[in-house]
């Protein structure tokens, strides 16, 4: 905003000796262009550096140092001047909002490519960047960023998510560690009742009662998908009413923390001893270690009947090229460079700053923090359990399924019915996408 | 030649160059008005026709007619968040409408700091809803044993109410309506006292005169008739403002994963819609349409029936 006023400022200045009136159309006129240029184009292109200037866009992470660290790899490289944008705040929508300017980065991290992004053009093809490493990648985090053979996104690092719990209260209230769903259930609700007097919940999923936060995950722990690999609706199933109004029962039973100040991404309910569990992501870690101690332990969310296994959900933030850039040749060399090159500096964003599993298999496997503990049995998850929402599952299709979900977790609604048109909509969003 | 072009000049300008002091002082505001409402207004009119994902450009192949406008009337969560309008309406507008008539009556019949209270009511108004909202949240109406509302209520023996994420009984209403309430009262109550100070005293001494009762009897039949120019501009205010709720409701009720279905208003569903991730801009207009047509539509039929302008009420 201080762009703005400064640029609008500059605008008024220009007509020294022009009439009154001109002056103040041609006043408003660039102070209303330098308005737009602000908004969009303030990519910081200064080209004081070496070579072609590029423009990165990074979402905000949380863990100080990350930005220095980016900023860092970005001036080691020789051949483009490359400017680093850290962005704060909803980046998923400055990042398609600009991307429809011709303002927009040349490269940028996206927590994606989605399909709508894919095949409207807006993204380029790298799969010939990644090809000489490409199986080496986490073939789960890989697999949304793949269309019709083509790779359209770096995966970056892996994030994942599970279940903490708290081993002292668990032990004193005389609970397992849960195994299945049913035991989940059953684990929260003791919690409940016996840390009652304390005002301590059984289990955090979120403060929407675990409708975002857990997603399909539920499904996949039913041995279920979203969207099976032949490309057609993956909860069709009796199955998937049942494992869902198991989590009805949790919020029935009033076992759920709700109204957290922070929400499920941030383990302080769980620090805090408001919960005696917590679904959060693998971020969160250090954090709780540092505070807790040995006084915690980590499980993938449980499994649900015969044919099911524990389930983690996985996904990646990916390096991709706006079809838009000036400079297509010289931004798929960084991009190439930075996340298919440099592992140094791939290993050192994924553990140095935050916690995260670095999207190579061999790179992860060199880290000597992700081999004992808590951090061991999540790299584990990750690999045998985890699951990655696929590309086909469009935000239309998350939105109608988080909205049943919803309606099933809080208002008691039928299951089958909410889960049925679910799947019709699903199948036509499945048919819109096929077409193109 | 000259003394026509110079006539014709003048002309243009107009006595005293008016024309031309018209220009410079609304040109300004006309650009900015032209470039920033109507440009766009009349460009999410024309993306309405097409299938505009991810583009504010489409292609003439896009083309899908009224297909936009068939699709968010036949899609039951847009219904069901004009479903979630209407309810807030009939919440907020009431409350606010006795609220803030009540402060203004009780303010106004005050001998000594009257200005004081006037402006403690008021200054609500001066926070953002964003700011407010997030108190509401995060420390009044938090669900932990820790937050406003449970401890005072924890001092009875209640349980920790997780007040925005309990639909049964649907605790959130509570939260929404009364932020609002907090922020906008005493705005109102600005208003009708504006309106009570412009009531005639000889009105309330005739009344006096003819054995009027003070208290209810002398508001029913001098005071509430007399406000009545104020009280039609409130409500017609209230209910328009009330249609563009978005910043409470999506501070409140979202997360980074999104929004629950319930107390989803129109904007933020179409915020969703058409700049979420789904980038469905071509549906988005055309919801943002039919909501601009509905708006319309409730403001003149509610100026009609409550005679916005009408003269006589003096």
């Amino acid at each position: 905003m201080a762009d703005m006023a400064r640029m609008a400022g500059t605008g008024t200045g220009l007509g020294g000796g022009v009439g009154r009136r001109r002056l103040l159309a041609a006043g408003g006129g660039i102070a209303v262009g330098g308005v737009l240029a602000a908004c969009g184009s303030n990519t910081g292109r200064g080209g004081s550096g070496s070579g072609p200037a590029i423009s990165q866009w990074y979402h905000q992470y949380g863990e100080p140092g990350a930005e220095q660290a980016v900023k860092r790899y970005a001036a080691a490289y020789k051949k483009a001047d490359v400017t680093v944008q850290w962005r704060l705040g909803d980046y998923d929508r400055q990042s398609a909002a600009a991307l429809l300017t011709d303002s927009g980065p040349d490269v940028f991290e996206v927590n994606g490519p989605l399909l709508n992004q894919i095949q409207g053009g807006q993204v380029v093809d790298l799969t010939a960047e990644i090809e000489p490493v490409k199986d080496d990648f986490n073939q789960a985090v890989l697999a949304p960023k793949i269309w019709r053979g083509k790779v359209w996104g770096i995966p970056q690092v892996v994030d994942m998510q599970m279940l903490y719990y708290r081993k002292s209260m668990l032990r004193d209230a005389g609970v397992e560690p849960p195994q299945t769903l049913d035991e989940l259930v059953d684990a929260a609700r003791k919690l409940t009742s016996k840390l009652s007097a304390k005002k301590v919940k059984g289990l955090f999923l979120g403060n929407d009662g675990g409708v975002g936060v857990l997603s399909g995950t539920p499904l996949f722990a039913a041995g279920l998908s979203l969207i099976s690999e032949d490309g057609k609706v993956g909860f069709d199933d009796p199955a998937a009413a049942r494992v869902l109004g198991k989590i009805r029962q949790l919020y029935a039973d009033k076992s759920l923390l709700l109204g957290a100040p922070k929400d499920w991404s941030d383990p302080a309910a769980f620090i805090q001893g408001l919960t005696a569990m917590q679904w959060s992501g693998l971020w969160a870690l250090p954090q709780i270690k540092k505070a807790l101690g040995d006084d915690f332990g980590v499980l993938p969310f449980p499994k649900d009947g015969a044919s099911g296994k524990p389930s983690v959900p996985v996904g990646a933030y990916a390096a991709a090229v706006s079809a838009r850039s000036k400079r297509k040749a010289e931004a798929k060399a960084y991009a190439k460079w930075l996340w298919v090159e440099r592992s140094d500096y791939q290993l050192d964003f994924a553990l140095s700053y935050g916690f995260h599993i670095p999207a190579r298999v061999s790179l992860a496997k060199k880290a000597g923090e992700l081999r004992t503990g808590a951090a061991a049995d999540a790299v584990r998850f990750a690999t045998e359990y985890g699951y990655a929402e696929p590309l086909l599952w469009t935000s239309a299709d998350r939105t109608a399924y988080q909205d049943a979900l919803s309606r099933i977790i809080k208002d008691g609604a039928n299951p089958e019915s909410e889960l049925k048109a679910v799947v019709r909509k699903v199948n036509a969003e499945l048919q819109r996408v096929g077409k193109k | 030649m000259t003394a026509t072009a110079t006539s014709f000049g003048a002309r243009l300008l107009g006595p005293q160059r008016r024309n031309l002091w018209f220009w410079v002082f609304v040109g300004p505001f006309a650009i900015g008005l032209g470039l920033f409402t109507y440009v766009p207004l009349v460009w999410s009119v024309y993306l309405s026709f097409f299938d505009a994902h991810n583009t504010v450009s489409p292609k003439a192949t896009d083309f899908v007619g009224l297909g936009n406008y068939g699709a968010m009337l036949a899609d039951d969560a847009f219904l069901a968040s004009l479903g979630t309008f209407l309810l807030f309406t009939v919440f907020i507008v009431p409350a606010t409408y006795v609220v803030s008539l009540a402060l203004a009556l009780m303010v106004n019949r005050l001998r000594f700091a009257q200005a004081f209270f006037r402006s403690v009511f008021f200054l609500p108004t001066a926070c953002s809803y964003v700011v407010a909202a997030l108190i509401w949240k995060l420390s009044i109406f938090n669900g932990v044993r820790f937050g406003l509302a449970n401890t005072v209520l924890g001092l009875f023996g209640a349980d920790q109410t997780g007040w925005l994420s309990t639909t049964d009984p649907p605790w959130y209403w509570l939260v929404i309506v009364t932020v609002r309430l907090w922020l906008q009262a005493g705005f109102y109550m600005i208003l009708f006292l504006a309106g009570l100070q412009r009531i005639s005293p000889q009105l309330y001494e005739a009344a006096a005169v003819d054995g009027a009762r003070p208290g209810w009897q002398v508001f029913r039949y001098i005071t509430f008739p007399q406000l009545r120019a104020t009280s039609v501009a409130v409500v017609l205010l209230l209910v328009i403002n009330a249609f563009q709720a978005f910043d409470e409701f999506y501070n409140l009720l979202s997360d980074a994963r999104g929004y629950p279905p319930y107390a989803r208003p129109p904007l933020v569903y179409l915020y969703y819609t058409a700049l979420g991730q789904e980038q469905n801009l071509g549906l988005g207009s055309a919801g943002a349409v039919i909501l601009a047509l509905i708006i319309a539509v409730a403001t003149v039929v509610q100026a009609r029936w409550f005679g916005l302008g009408r003269k006589g009420e003096d």
